[in-house]
C-alpha cells in the first residue's frame, strides 16, 4: 500500500468495529423503551454518570486545595486510590512473605519438606473462603481486606518461586561453581535471576489475584472503594453507576496488567523471546 | 618433569536401581604442562565423565586423579571449563559474563575493567560487550565462554566439544584462535571431540576411548608441524588410522544400541 500510516489507522479502526456496533446496539435497545432503563441505562447515560463520578464534586476554591488536589478530588478518583492502594500494600506484604519463603523452599529439601503439607492444605482454599475469619479476626475496615489480599498474592507467587529456583537449569549451576562462586554468590548472582521468570510469572497471577479479592473484600469489610462503591449503587438502584463503576474497575486493572508487562519486560530485557509480544 | 594432571586407574561406575554403567575403566593418563590433549571416541564412551571427573564435577568411583600433585576434590578456577551448551549466564552482559569470575575473585574494579577490555579486544568482541547472549551467535557466544575462561587467568582449560554444534567455517576460525590463544597463554588443555580432524587440527596428543567400559585405547602423539594443513598426505594417513581406530569402537556402541536400544 502506498501509505502505511492509512494501513495502520485502519487497522486500528478494524479493532473498534466490534464494541462500536455492541455500542450502537445497546444504545438503540435502550432507547426503545422495551427495556426499564434502571435495568439497563443508556451508554451516554452511563457515560455521563461516569463522567460525574469522576469530576470534583465541589467547586474549585482554591483557599480549599490547590488546583491538583481538587482536580482529583471526584468520587472515582478517590475510589480508585483506595482500591489501588489495598491491591498494592496487600501484593507487597504478600510477595515480601511469599519470596524468601519461596526461595527457601527451592532451595533446601529440608525446608521443603518441612512447610509443603501445610502449604498443599491451605492453597486450595479459595481467599474468599477466609472473609470470616477475616472478619472475625480484624473486625471491619482496611486491615481484613487486606489480609484477604494478602492471602490472595502469597500463594501464586510462592508456588512460582519455588518452582522457578527448581527448575534452574543445572548447567548454570555447574558454570558458576566452575567459576568458584560462593553460596551467597551462586545465590543472588545465578539462582534468582535464573528464576526471575517464573518469579513475575507469579507475580503477575499474583496481582491479578489480589485485584479480585480486593473488590470482594471491599463489597463486605470497607466503605469506599471501587467495590464498595458498585454494591451501594445497586442499594440505590442506580445501574448506571453500577455499570460505570463496573468499566472503572476494568480499567483499573488493564492499567495493573500494562505496568506489571512493563516491569516484566523491563526485568526480562535479556531473556528470550521478549522482543515478540 | 612432573605431570600438570596425573590420572591414575580412575575407574567411574554409574549406578541406578535398574543397572551399574561403567563409564570409565581402569584410565592412566599424565598431562604436561602446556600440552593440549584431544579426547577423541565415539558417542557415550565417557569422555565427558572423564572430564568432569578432571573438573570436580562429579568424582570417580576409584582412583586419584592429580593437578600440581594435588588431588581434585571440587569444581574451581584454575581448571576452567567451556561447555558444548555455551552455558553463559542470559541475564548477564557479555561484558559481566566474562567479568564475572573476576567479580567472584574479588578483583579491584579498575582491574576487572582492564582485563575484560582486553579480552573483548582480543576475542573480537568489544562491539558486542553490552549484549545479552540471545543475540548472539552460536560462535560468539563460544567466544564469550573462551573469554570468561581465560579471565580466570586459569593454567589449565576443559572443554567439552565446545565447536560441536557450529558450522564449519566458524568452527575452523575458532580453532585457530584457540590455538593462537594456547600457544600465547601457555595453558593445558583438554579437550573433547568426536570429530578426528578437529583432534588432528589442534592437539599435541590425542586419546582414543574405546566404547563402554571407557578405557584407553590408543594415545597417538601427532607431530605435525603446525599450522597443520588437512588436505596434507600426513594429515590424513593419520585420520585414515583413527578412523579405524573410532570405528571399531563405534561398531561396538551401535551393537550395544541394538542390544538394549534404550542404552542412551
Ligand atoms: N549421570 C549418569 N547416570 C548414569 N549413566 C550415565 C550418566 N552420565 C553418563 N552416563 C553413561 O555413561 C556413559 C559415558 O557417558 P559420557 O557422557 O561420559 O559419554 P561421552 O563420551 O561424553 O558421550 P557424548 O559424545 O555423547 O557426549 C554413557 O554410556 C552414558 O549413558
Ligand atoms: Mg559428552
Amino acid at each position: 500500500m502506498k501509505y502505511p500510516w492509512l494501513k495502520k489507522f485502519a487497522e486500528k479502526l478494524q479493532g473498534l468495529l466490534v464494541p462500536l456496533v455492541l455500542l450502537a446496539m445497546w444504545q438503540w435497545l435502550s432507547s426503545q423503551a422495551i427495556v426499564n432503563p434502571q435495568i439497563l441505562p443508556a451508554p451516554t447515560a452511563v457515560l455521563a454518570k461516569w463522567w460525574e463520578y469522576l469530576s470534583p464534586q465541589e467547586a474549585y476554591d482554591p483557599a480549599k486545595a490547590g488546583y491538583l488536589a481538587w482536580l482529583f478530588s471526584g468520587e472515582l478518583i478517590r475510589d480508585a486510590y483506595a482500591s489501588l492502594y489495598r491491591v498494592m500494600l496487600g501484593f507487597m506484604i504478600g510477595a515480601a512473605m511469599a519470596l524468601p519463603l519461596g526461595l527457601m523452599m527451592g532451595a533446601s529439601d529440608r525446608i521443603y519438606k518441612l512447610f509443603n503439607p501445610l502449604i498443599q492444605l491451605l492453597r486450595p482454599i479459595p481467599p474468599i473462603a477466609f472473609i470470616p475469619l477475616s472478619i472475625l479476626w480484624f473486625g471491619l475496615g482496611n486491615p481484613p481486606a487486606i489480609f484477604l489480599i494478602v492471602i490472595g498474592a502469597f500463594f501464586p507467587i510462592l508456588m512460582n518461586t519455588i518452582a522457578g529456583v527448581r527448575n534452574v537449569d543445572s548447567i548454570y549451576i555447574r558454570a558458576a561453581r566452575n567459576l568458584g562462586a560462593s553460596q551467597t554468590t551462586m545465590f543472588l548472582r545465578v539462582i534468582l535471576p535464573a528464576a526471575t521468570p517464573y518469579i513475575l510469572t507469579g507475580a503477575r497471577i499474583g496481582v491479578g489475584t489480589a485485584f479480585i479479592v480486593v473488590i470482594v473484600a471491599e463489597m463486605i469489610a470497607v466503605n469506599n472503594g471501587l467495590g464498595y462503591r458498585i454494591l451501594e449503587a445497586r442499594e440505590f438502584f442506580w445501574s448506571d453507576k453500577i455499570i460505570a463503576g463496573m468499566f472503572s474497575i476494568g480499567l483499573l486493572g488493564l492499567a495493573i496488567d500494562t505496568g506489571m508487562n512493563w516491569l516484566n519486560n523491563y526485568l526480562l530485557k535479556w531473556h528470550r523471546g521478549i522482543e515478540g509480544n | 618433569m612432573q605431570p600438570h594432571i596425573q590420572i591414575t586407574r580412575v575407574s567411574k561406575v554409574y549406578s541406578s536401581a535398574e543397572r551399574n554403567v561403567a563409564a570409565l575403566d581402569d584410565i592412566n593418563l599424565n598431562i604436561a604442562p602446556g600440552e593440549f590433549i584431544c579426547l577423541l571416541g565415539p558417542s557415550g564412551c565417557g569422555k565427558s565423565t572423564l572430564l568432569n571427573a578432571v573438573a570436580g564435577f562429579s568424582l570417580p568411583t576409584s582412583g586419584s586423579i592429580l593437578v600440581d600433585t594435588r588431588p581434585v576434590q571440587q569444581p574451581g578456577p584454575d581448571r576452567g571449563m567451556v561447555f558444548q551448551e555455551y552455558a553463559l549466564f542470559p541475564w548477564m552482559t557479555v561484558e559481566k559474563n566474562i567479568a564475572f569470575g573476576l567479580e567472584i575473585k574479588n578483583a579491584p574494579r579498575a582491574q576487572i575493567k582492564e582485563k575484560v577490555d582486553a579480552l573483548l579486544r582480543m576475542l573480537n568482541l568489544y562491539d558486542f560487550r553490552e549484549r545479552y547472549p540471545k543475540d548472539l551467535s552460536g560462535g560468539m557466544r563460544q567466544r564469550v565462554a573462551i573469554a570468561r575462561v581465560l579471565a580466570l587467568d586459569s593454567p589449565i582449560m576443559l572443554m567439552d566439544e565446545p565447536f560441536g554444534a557450529l558450522d564449519s567455517l566458524t568452527r575452523r576460525n575458532l580453532q585457530d584462535e584457540l590455538l593462537r590463544i594456547w600457544m600465547e597463554f601457555k595453558k593445558t588443555i583438554i579437550f573433547v571431540t568426536h570429530s578426528i580432524e578437529e583432534s588432528i587440527y589442534l592437539a599435541d596428543r590425542i586419546v582414543v576411548m574405546t566404547y563402554r567400559p571407557g578405557k584407553i585405547k590408543k594415545d597417538v602423539s601427532v607431530v605435525i608441524p603446525r599450522p597443520r594443513d588437512p588436505s596434507s598426505a600426513e594429515f590424513n594417513d593419520l585420520k585414515k588410522e583413527l578412523a579405524l581406530l573410532v570405528m571399531e569402537e563405534q561398531d561396538r556402541h551401535l551393537r550395544d544400541e541394538i542390544k538394549e536400544p534404550s542404552a542412551d
